[in-house]
């Protein structure tokens, strides 16, 4: 054993960490309950509860980091969840650095967001149930990274499934919508049995799950035992975080209103897995086949999010599977371990800043552009609405790894520790593959950013004069705009120390990578460049506005690399014939033995009535028989002939 | 000869019984004293504060244990118990016995010897004032009832049994409505009982040859250290037991049980339904774990078979009942199943909860009849299945209330009837009984189709144009049909109050 997880108790101020998580779920219910009668007024108190949670989160990270770096831990038991036979959950909060990043990054960017969506859903009649699910959202979103036991986490993982479903399919009346949300709902069931499964094996093996008692046996259990712990848990991570196999949900899940595919399905739920891998860590780390399992699903994942996102033109679309890739991005660095934990957690980071943005940013244009979303039909939008024009650029530059802008910052590196992994094969293929990644990411971020705001107009017809979105959209974007170009530098020299308490220590030996850090650094700027230039050059004209017959890797491209068509074919459609068949089982099998029974009894019954003449005489006579039996019963066993 | 020893009398722990017999013959003289205007409230008065007086009496000496009368009579723990439940459900049914409201003249009829379809049967029809008679009638039953589960001796036993057996009769012949069903009943339940009685009395011949003597501690210690032949004892035993078992409507003595419960007007079928179980699984109890339970080896399986037989029996002949108070027979047989099944635990936890099931079944009953006098048309009480259809959503509160009662009958949860059910299967499993545990569970699973239908029924069906007004009831009605369901709620919520009380009734006097 390596160190003992240990957590100090909460003490001071610390110890009212529960409001960050009571203040948004009161507000929901308050929202909920109220009805139309805060109609009026429910939106703002849904800002500002999210905005006051905020402000505490501050408040609480200040006081963290106050802490000693050896105790900087605040662990609250507020009381018995769960007490049955040898089970024993408690409810309880665990504030430390990993979970006050996150909380300063859910109610930063969440307030952010709350206050765009005052504008954007101004005209929608359900605003006040939006910000009602929104807010019951950041609330299950806070327990989930700010319980101390694996219970908790499931808890808040559920409560963000619910409150995603709910609002993917916030417009039910469309079908798409519905569609999506039951498509969310179910891709979500797999992964999310697997987490259970992962904390029952958890409880079997080592009779809790507590953080630090999971994390402290974690070592002392057989390498079988922690790699299927750790494969259950990566299912539930895949299944949240939109990765390779259960990616497909994600794009569908745009579906919802923009702000929540700003908060929801690119900041912060989606990158719940990379929360729950990066806290598993010691699981994680105690098994080299595991890394090596979770570094494919991340490599893999992101290069089909690039491929597919080159092809498509749905804005939205774009932007989703720009943020399955990414997320791939997070979970190579938290497959390889060591110190890429803590550049997975700055990525993430970064990336709620630059994506929030874009996404916003997109549903400005299409607030302008009458919720038009295919961006064949842009164009030329730069002289019409310049504050969301250059904000989405600062996104766009920050996304592709410009430096100075975060991306850079954050997602080289990763690249570079790729290049570092010990076995040489493996250090080439992840590093290419990041590497291919980052030269992609550039080609169809700066496809969308060329053919929305540059090149000729494309616009239907029905629009004359788009227009730039009032302040109350503009400001969010342009904070997130400022986050986008300076988080990355300024979490890439301070968030790796914070979080050394959750991770352990760096080694400090220098990288034996197959390529020096300054190759890396030179060709994955090249491939930027060349990523970049080439859409530039392609697109800077414009489009057609309508498909394009096209080759196989792009026809694929555009239906989603065929894994919809491989589910249906091989999940979809055996489920159907497996339920058709199970309810055939069920009518003429069960039901006939069920009904056979019941007719028998029935007819057992009609017949034994039939003694019931209503006279004393048969009566009586029956009553004689019994004597005489009971009388010969009796008289049978005194003689030992029933004995 | 010598001189005659007068036996040693403790008349405090008789009065109870003195109380009630002594109100019966005081009844018998308002019957003759008082005006007929105020003959039934009169009446009515003073059986209910007999009965009250008589619970009192029995609460004061709660810890008495002794038996007096030169040893026929045995006050002690269980004794006092199964009498006070006897008053408490007693007091109950005088409320539904005494209700005048619903129908005009009351449930029996007033001169039940006028022939009926005769002028005369037409005129008193018309809502002259039921008989008063009914109610020493019902204070003689409480008081033979009382006696029967403190006998003490197997003669002494017999006098009890035919003291509540007789009143019994002849209340169920005085039903206002559908008099000549009721007369049939009547005559049927006393040659049917007079049967089982003789049963009875030939056993009690057979032990007397067997054991020399009559009084349960005689035969217990014969059965223990036996000097005559076997064959005397367990054919005694035998024709002791049918007579009991007669009473507490077991199959196959069960056949009458159906007729007589919906021919006798509904107050005394409640009355039959609560008290009479409660009198004779208490002379059961005290036979079995008394006199016999040297033989309860062998014993066990042969009454283990009736438990059984009777679980079944009620519970698929329930399934095709189209008559609610047939249905509810049959579901008391099938209870009387599981009552016995608690028995033939034989040991503490057999004791108590056979204790606890007789008085939650009680009161559930006595609610389920007292629903059933309130829904009526122009002919009476409307106990067919299919006049019930869709009646939940003319009453709702009726409705839910019988389908409380109902689920109660079937041992749902948080209802006293999962209770008492979890106790004597708990018990027999405890006694080793398992194999009657899992017949009662399979037959209860078979009995709450019956039940469900009913509900069903009630619900789901659309109202016909026949469906019967439901009465509102009279305060008698409503307070009897309050405390049915009240207790039914209560001792599946909080069932440890009684259930401490059945466990501090304790053991039997020997």
């Amino acid at each position: 054993m390596e160190q003992t997880v240990e957590f100090a108790p909460a003490t001071g101020v610390l110890s009212s960490i529960w409001l960050l998580v009571a203040i948004p779920l009161a507000s929901a219910a308050v929202l909920l309950l109220l009805g139309r009668r805060a109609d009026k007024w429910g939106h703002w108190l849904g800002v500002l509860s999210v905005a006051a949670s905020f402000v505490l989160g501050l408040v609480f990270f200040a006081n963290l980091a106050g802490l000693d770096a050896e105790r900087r831990s605040a662990e609250l038991n507020l009381w018995d969840f769960i007490v049955v036979g040898g089970l024993h959950v408690d409810f309880g909060l665990l504030f430390d650095p990993l979970s006050g990043v996150f909380v300063l990054l859910i109610t930063g960017v969440g307030s952010l967001i709350h206050l765009y969506a005052v504008g954007y859903m101004e005209h929608d009649p359900g605003r006040r149930k939006f910000f009602a699910y929104f807010n019951l959202f950041v609330s299950a979103m806070l327990l989930l990274v700010l319980g101390n036991n694996y219970v908790m986490l499931y808890f808040g993982w559920e409560g963000v499934g619910l409150a995603s479903y709910l609002l993917i399919s916030f417009w039910y009346t469309r079908p798409s919508a519905a569609t999506a949300g039951k498509k969310a709902f179910l891709m979500n069931r797999v992964g999310d049995a697997g987490l259970a499964i992962g904390i029952f094996l958890m409880f079997t093996e080592l009779g809790s799950t507590q953080y630090d008692d999971v994390f402290n046996g974690a070592p002392t259990l057989a390498a079988g035992t922690v790699l299927i712990m750790g494969i259950l848990l990566l299912l539930g991570a895949c299944g949240k975080s939109g990765q390779f196999p259960l990616q497909a949900w994600l794009p569908d899940a745009m579906e919802g209103p923009t702000p929540v595919s700003a908060l929801i399905h690119a900041a912060t739920m989606v990158t719940a897995g990379v929360y729950l891998i990066a806290r598993s860590n010691p699981i994680f780390s105690a098994n080299t086949t595991l890394q090596l399992i979770v570094v494919s699903v991340g490599a893999l994942t992101l290069l089909i999010g690039c491929v597919i996102g080159s092809a498509k033109d749905d804005i939205k679309r774009i932007l989703a599977w720009s943020t399955v890739s990414q997320i791939g991005y997070m979970f190579l660095g938290v497959g390889l371990g060591g110190g890429a934990y803590a550049l997975a957690i700055i990525h993430l980071l970064a990336h709620g800043f630059f994506k929030a943005n874009m996404f916003l940013g997109a549903g400005s244009v299409m607030h302008g552009m009458h919720d038009q979303v295919d961006i064949r039909r842009f164009g030329g939008l730069s002289k019409h609405m310049k504050i969301t024009w250059i904000t989405f650029a600062t996104g766009w530059l920050a996304i592709i790894g410009i430096p100075p802008l975060s991306g850079y910052f954050s997602k080289e590196p990763i690249i570079a520790a790729a290049f570092e992994r010990e076995v040489a094969w493996e250090a080439w293929v992840f590093g290419l593959a990041a590497l291919i990644g980052a030269g992609l990411t550039a080609f169809y971020m700066t496809r969308l950013f060329v053919l929305t705001f540059h090149g000729p107009a494309r616009w239907t017809d029905d629009i004359k004069h788009p227009h730039e979105s009032p302040p109350l959209m503009t400001i969010p974007l342009i904070l997130l705009a400022a986050g986008s170009i300076g988080a990355g530098y300024l979490m890439s020299t301070s968030v790796a120390d914070w979080l050394t308490p959750v991770f352990g220590e760096e080694q400090a030996e220098a990288a034996h990578g197959v390529l020096s850090h300054t190759v890396i650094t030179i060709l994955s700027l090249l491939v930027t460049v060349l990523g970049a230039g080439l859409a530039w050059s392609l697109f800077r004209k414009g489009t057609a506005t309508e498909p394009q017959p096209a080759g196989v890797l792009v026809t694929a491209a555009r239906r989603n690399l065929y894994t919809d068509s491989f589910n249906e074919a091989v999940f979809e459609r055996p489920g159907i014939y497996l339920t058709r068949a199970l309810v055939y089982l069920d009518n003429k099998g069960i039901d006939g033995v069920v009904n056979g029974l019941a007719a028998g009894i029935g007819g057992g019954s009609a017949r034994l009535r039939r003694l019931q003449t209503g006279f004393v005489r048969s009566y009586a006579l029956s009553m004689l028989s019994g004597a005489l039996l009971v009388v010969g019963a009796f008289i049978a066993i005194q003689l030992g002939w029933l004995a | 000869m010598g001189e005659l020893q007068l036996p040693e009398i403790n008349y405090g722990a008789l009065l109870p019984m003195l109380i009630l017999f002594g109100a019966a013959c005081a009844g018998v003289l308002v019957e003759v004293l008082v005006p007929q205007k105020i003959r039934n409230s009169v009446q009515l008065v003073l059986s209910l504060t007999a009965v009250v007086a008589a619970l009192a009496a029995v609460v004061v000496q709660r810890d008495t244990r002794i038996t007096t009368i030169g040893g026929a009579v045995a006050i002690d723990g269980p004794s006092l118990f199964l009498q006070g439940a006897i008053l408490v459900l007693g007091a109950v049914s005088l409320l539904l016995i005494g209700e005048r409201t619903i129908e005009k003249g009351g449930a029996f009829v007033a001169q039940a010897a006028i022939t009926v379809g005769s002028q005369k049967d037409l005129r008193q029809a018309g809502g002259a004032p039921g008989a008063t008679e009914v109610y020493p009638l019902t204070s003689f039953a409480l008081g033979g009832m009382m006696l029967f589960v403190a006998a003490n001796d197997l003669l002494t036993m017999f006098v009890a049994l035919e003291v509540f057996s007789l009143p019994l009769y002849l209340l169920c012949a005085l039903a206002r409505r559908r008099r000549l069903l009721s007369q049939e009943a009547a005559l049927k339940y006393f040659l049917l009982g007079s049967y089982a009685s003789a049963f009875f009395l030939f056993g009690v011949a057979f032990i007397y040859g067997f054991a020399g003597g009559i009084q349960l501690e005689a035969v217990q210690a014969a059965v223990a250290n036996p000097q005559r032949s076997q064959v005397l004892l367990y054919a005694g035993f035998a024709l002791i037991s049918i007579g009991l078992l007669f009473k507490a409507a077991l199959a196959p003595f069960h056949v009458w049980t159906p007729d007589v419960y919906q021919g006798a007007p509904t107050p005394i079928t409640a009355f039959m339904a609560a008290c009479t179980k409660v009198a004779a699984f208490g002379a059961l109890l005290r036979i079995l774990y008394v006199a016999f339970a040297g033989v309860q080896w062998d014993f066990q399986p042969v009454l283990g078979t009736i438990a059984v037989l009777t679980m079944f029996v009620g519970a698929i002949l329930a399934v095709t009942q189209t008559d609610l108070k047939r249905l509810l027979a049959y579901s008391s047989i099938a209870n009387a199943g599981y009552l016995l099944v608690g028995v033939l635990a034989m040991n503490e936890a057999g004791l108590s909860s056979t204790l606890f099931y007789l008085v939650a079944y009680g009161f559930s009953v006595l609610a389920a009849f007292a629903i059933i006098s309130l829904v009526r048309d122009a002919d009476g009480e409307a106990t067919h299945l299919s006049r019930w259809a869709g009646i939940g959503r003319k009453s709702p509160l009726l409705a839910a209330t019988f389908t409380f009662v109902l689920l109660a009958f079937a041992g749902i949860p948080l209802t006293s009837g999962f209770m008492s059910k979890f106790a004597v299967f708990g018990a027999a499993i405890e006694g080793g009984q398992t194999w009657l545990v899992i017949f009662g569970v399979i037959s209860s699973m078979l009995l709450a189709f019956p039940y469900l239908r009913v509900v069903v029924l009630m619900w789901l069906s659309e109202p016909g144009e026949t469906t019967p007004a439901v009465s509102i009831p009279g305060f008698l009605t409503a307070t009897a049909l309050g405390l049915g369901v009240i207790a039914t709620v209560a001792l599946g919520v909080a069932p440890a109050p009684l259930l401490e009380l059945t466990e501090q009734a304790g053991q039997f006097v020997r």
